[in-house]
Parts: C-alpha cells; structure tokens; sequence
C-alpha cells in the first residue's frame, strides 16, 4: 500500500536515503540543498540508518571523500547545489571517468553572481559534459522516485557512472506538496545489496584506480567510458519498466504531454513543466493545438527520441533555465536543434530562456510563448532564434 | 462576506523574516492535507536576514496540484505584521470575493485607510493579544492559522480543532503543559473570526 504523505522536495529526497541507507555520505552545506544532509545526520543520529557521514570542510572534500569511498567500495552519495557543485567541478570528472556510481542529490540553484540563492539550471547545465548521468524532476514525487531508480542505473554492470538527481531549488526543494511513497521493504527489495565486482578494499584482488594513462590508453578509457553512457539508455528504461511494477507510476526518457496531436510544442525540464501543462489545458479548451515534451533524461541525451516525438510539430519552444553565453541561447536550445537536424525534422522554433536566478515562470508566459509561435508559423512574423522571457520592461 | 464552502483556494502570506509567516504557510498546509486535501505550501525567499519582508504561499484543492509559479490572484491575503501594510503591495491581485487579514490592534476600517481606501474585504485580529491571554507569549502563528482557516473556510472547525490538537500532541510530547494554552489560542481566535464575521455579514 502506498503511504499518503506531505513533505518537500528536500525531505522526499531525503526519505529516498533513508529508505536505502547508503553505506557513505560527505557533505558540506549550501542552499538550497542543506536540508538533505541534515535529515540525513537526524536519521543516523536517531538510529534509523547506519550511514557513515562525513562533515567535511568543502565541496571539493565531500566529493573527494565521496570518490574515496566509492572507490573503497561503499555505495556513496552527497547532496549540493549552486557554487558547491561549481568548487566539485575536478572531482565531477575524477567519479566518472573512474566509473564510481556515486549518486548526487542536486538540488538546482543559479551561480554567481550576481549572488543569488534561487533557481536555474545554471549549476547542473554546466556540469552536461562531466561524463555524470544527468535525472531531472518536476516535483517531489519524480525527485523520490527517481532517487530511488539512481543506484540501479548507476551501479549497473554495463553503466558504473555516477548519476544526479536534481530538482529545482526553493520551489520543490522548499515546497511542501503531496507525495506517495513507497514502503521501506519496497524500495529496499526494489535498489537491492551493492556488491562491486572490483574495489579498492578486496583485499584478495589488489588492483589501481585512478592512475596516470599518457597517450598509450587514455582514449581508450575516453571510449569506454562514453559506451558506458550510451549503455545507461536501456538500463534507464528497464530499471524504469521495473519501478512501474511496485509503484504504479510510468517513467521514460521525457514525458509527453497532449504532444501527440499537437501544432505547437515546448520542451522544458523539472518543475516550470507542470506550469506549463496547467496552461496547456487551458489553451486546448479554447481549441488551441499545444503540447508539452519534458526531459527527465539530459544524460544520456535521448535525441532521436526527442526528435521522433516532436516530427510532427509546426512551431516548438525550447526552453532553457539556463544561459550558455554563446552569444545564441542556451544549451537545451543547441542540443534540442541539432537532434533534430541530425533526425531531418525541420520545423520552426525558439529558444526562449526563462526563470534565471528564479525568476517566477507563468502560466501566463506559457500562454505568451504559444502565442510568439504562432505569430511566427501562421502569421509571418519574423522568425527568433532565442529570446529572454519575463524580463523587467525598461 | 459570506462563509461558503472552499474547494479551491489560493493564499498570500506577508510577514517579516522570523515571524513565522512560512511556518503558518506550512502548517495550513499540513492541516489541510490532513483532511484530504491536495496542498502546496512554499516561501519566497529574498534576503536571508531577519526582519526583511517574505512571501509565503499556499494552495489547497481537492485535485492534484501541478502549477508552480506564485499567486497573483489570491482568494485571501494574510499579513502577520501590520508594518508591512504600507511598504509593501499586499492587496495585489486579491479577489474581490476574498479578504485581506491583518494581525493588528487596528480595527477595519483604519486598516482600509492604510491601504489608501482598499474597499474589499478586511478581517483584522489582534494575535499578540490572544497570545499573551492564552499562552503568555507572543506567538502569533495559531491565531493567525486560525484566522486563515476561519475565513477561508477551507475546512470545517471542528476537524481543523481535532487534526491541531493531534498535531500539537505530536510536536509538544516533552512540553505537553503548552498544549492547551495553543488549543485556547485557535479557539478564542475562531470565536472573535466568527463573531466579526457575522457581524459583517
């Protein structure tokens, strides 16, 4: 039976670790995030779970400490946003391209400056080509659930990557909503007993970790490590299929909302998605053809699956909570666009950035937004290659 | 103003950081969760000091809740801290159905003239007092959790009673000597809410 609750985002995350009782946890605080390792240190000190936490003195250090212990072969996780992801940048690249499935509960912020504590996706964007396993949620529920999915991608035999679930800070992190979650036995049963088949403390199977390659191997390890992430697409899939059968509840690469009929599309990621789907069907009652593709999966990036979802859209939004400073939008933009060159889908879109330094995003921009497309596709109006919404007028 | 049944309501909390206007924000939240209910609860944050001035919000339904932006349009408006009546737009938006409560010794009618002649709906309590008579202190969260619920009508007064006194039982286990006093505080602030209510009506 599943269990009605409330909670926020930080403490359904939080649930999530306790419900699988890691054997590691580094952490060093920073907002929006600093929830997640204080429930966590109350768990332990009240006897709950036996994690070995680990207060360190930095980001660098909870992530050092974090690939020390993966390595070592503890199933490790640590929990940051912002800047601290930003001071974690060497160690992001140590954990993947050692193969250590280490799980990250990031909880997005915007970096700086200026100095800002609230949402965008600027910190995890930033972090696309680090070689982690990128898992995004639109509210509590998807940030729970897709905590729970993490280890089982992560440790599998055919990925060993380390992964990040992330959701939007303050307005699911701080946000109480209603969530159902799974029974302890559930999940326990569901993420299972990590056994790695090499580690650092086998006493009966020395071996080396972490060592220097010149050119004779190193793009060898590059090769490996990027089959490794293609791989992760079905294992996302089938541990998916999986979790559907305890939870009721359907996870994929995106979902697709009201897409299938639709004129106008928006891609979007994490929690403006459920905004957006509030304005869709509003629109669709005055007979407007609008729908909604959100990415759950950015890492492994699923383009042709993207791009066959979106084949038949007239006019699409790509929208980025993040700016690239390329002098042309944002990453989602560039990435969204070049799956769909590559696939032969030509259509007419935009790239709208939105929600910096958490900007509120309304169902009243959704509406906006659908509107610029329209004026674009049926109306001859000048076609935009990216655009900031929601600015201050002048 | 006219108390209906409330299937779908959105709220606007204003107060000062520290006040506790996110904790009311989360505790409506809680209760009303604990009557069936779908609900959103969250803050607003701006600077993170003291004293500065912060948005809470809250939505209640009895649908799931998808929408993640503010509340421009509230059905009511809450304002723990009646210095906050002049600096700040608190009637911004709010429903011409709805009602803006104050937690002030003012009564109405010099609230509306803050509010540079606003003439929706004022319900105004005096928290600090309620408090002090029921618990000694000052601490305006019950009464003004009260208030909302009264005026809202977001839930019936006798669940919202029962579902507070669980709740309290739960949060004060090693000070249950508070208890009562919290319970009197939300009592005495629904039959003041009620009683001007009535009288408006």
């Amino acid at each position: 039976m599943a269990i009605r609750e409330r909670m926020s985002g930080n403490e359904a995350v939080s649930y999530a670790i306790k419900q699988i009782n890691p054997d590691v946890m580094p952490a060093f605080p920073i907002t929006p995030s600093t929830e997640i390792p204080q429930y966590v240190s109350t768990y332990i000190a009240n006897g709950e779970i036996d994690t070995e936490f680990i207060p360190v003195e930095s980001e660098h250090s909870s992530m050092s400490a974090a690939v020390g212990a993966s390595a070592a072969g503890a199933r490790t996780l640590t929990a940051t946003s912002s800047c601290g992801m930003a001071l974690m940048w060497e160690e992001l690249y140590i954990a993947a391209s050692n193969r250590l499935p280490i799980a990250l509960a990031l909880v997005n912020r915007t970096l700086s400056g200026p100095i800002n504590i609230n949402c965008d996706h600027t910190d995890s964007m930033g972090a696309r080509d680090s070689g982690w396993i990128q898992i995004y949620s639109e509210n509590n529920q998807e940030a729970y659930d897709n905590f729970v999915q993490a280890y089982r991608i992560a440790e599998h035999p055919d990925v060993r990557l380390p992964i990040m679930i992330c959701q939007d800070g303050f307005i699911t992190s701080h946000g109480v909503e209603n969530i159902s979650l799974l029974e302890d036995d559930l999940v326990k049963n569901f993420v299972g007993e990590y056994n790695p088949e090499e580690y650092l403390l086998n006493a009966g199977n020395p071996m080396a970790l972490g060592t220097y390659s010149v050119t004779n191997f190193c793009m060898e390890a590059n090769k490996l490590q990027e089959i490794a992430m293609e791989n992760a697409k079905q294992v996302i899939l089938d541990v998916a299929k999986e979790f559907e059968q305890i939870s009721g509840r359907k996870y994929a690469f995106f979902e697709e909302y009201k897409l299938e009929d639709a004129d106008y599309a928006m891609v979007i990621i994490n929690s403006a998605a459920g905004t957006a789907k509030d304005a869709i069907d509003v629109l669709r009652e005055s007979g407007k053809k609008v729908g909604l593709l959100k990415i759950r999966v950015f890492r492994p990036f699923p383009e042709d699956e993207i791009a066959k979802a979106l084949a038949h859209v007239k006019g699409l939004a790509i929208m980025d909570r993040a700016d690239s400073y390329r002098g042309g939008g944002g990453p989602l933009g560039v990435e969204v666009r070049s799956a769909l060159f590559k696939n032969k889908v030509m259509l007419d879109s935009v790239n709208f950035i939105y929600g910096l330094g958490g900007r509120d995003f309304t169902t009243g921009d959704v509406a906006d937004i659908f509107e610029t497309l329209e004026d674009i596709v049926e109306r001859g109006a000048k076609p935009v290659d990216y655009k900031y919404i929601g600015l201050r007028e002048a | 103003m006219n108390k209906k049944a409330n299937n779908n309501i959105e709220i606007r909390w204003h107060g000062r950081g520290g006040q506790g206007a996110k904790t009311a924000a989360l505790l409506l939240a809680d209760v009303a969760f604990k009557t069936g209910k779908y609900v959103q609860g969250f803050p607003e944050y701006g600077p993170e000091r003291m004293g500065a001035p912060i948005t809470a919000f809250n939505r209640i339904s009895d649908g799931e809740i998808r929408v993640h932006s503010h509340i421009y349009r509230p059905d009511y408006v809450v304002v723990v801290d009646d210095s906050l009546l002049e600096s700040v737009d608190v009637t911004a938006g709010l429903k011409k159905d709805g009602a803006i409560i104050v937690n002030t010794t003012m009564d109405a009618s010099e609230v509306a003239e803050k509010l540079g002649g606003f003439e929706g709906n004022i319900v105004t309590i005096d928290a600090k007092k309620i408090s002090m008579e029921a618990l000694g202190k000052n601490y305006p969260n019950s009464p003004m959790l009260a208030t909302a619920v009264a005026v809202s009508n977001v839930m019936d007064e006798d669940v919202f009673l029962d579902e507070m006194l669980n709740s309290y039982k739960h949060k004060f286990a090693s000070k249950p000597e508070v208890i009562e006093g919290n319970m009197n505080a939300l009592k005495m602030t629904l039959e003041e809410i009620n009683r001007k209510v009535k009288a408006v009506a």
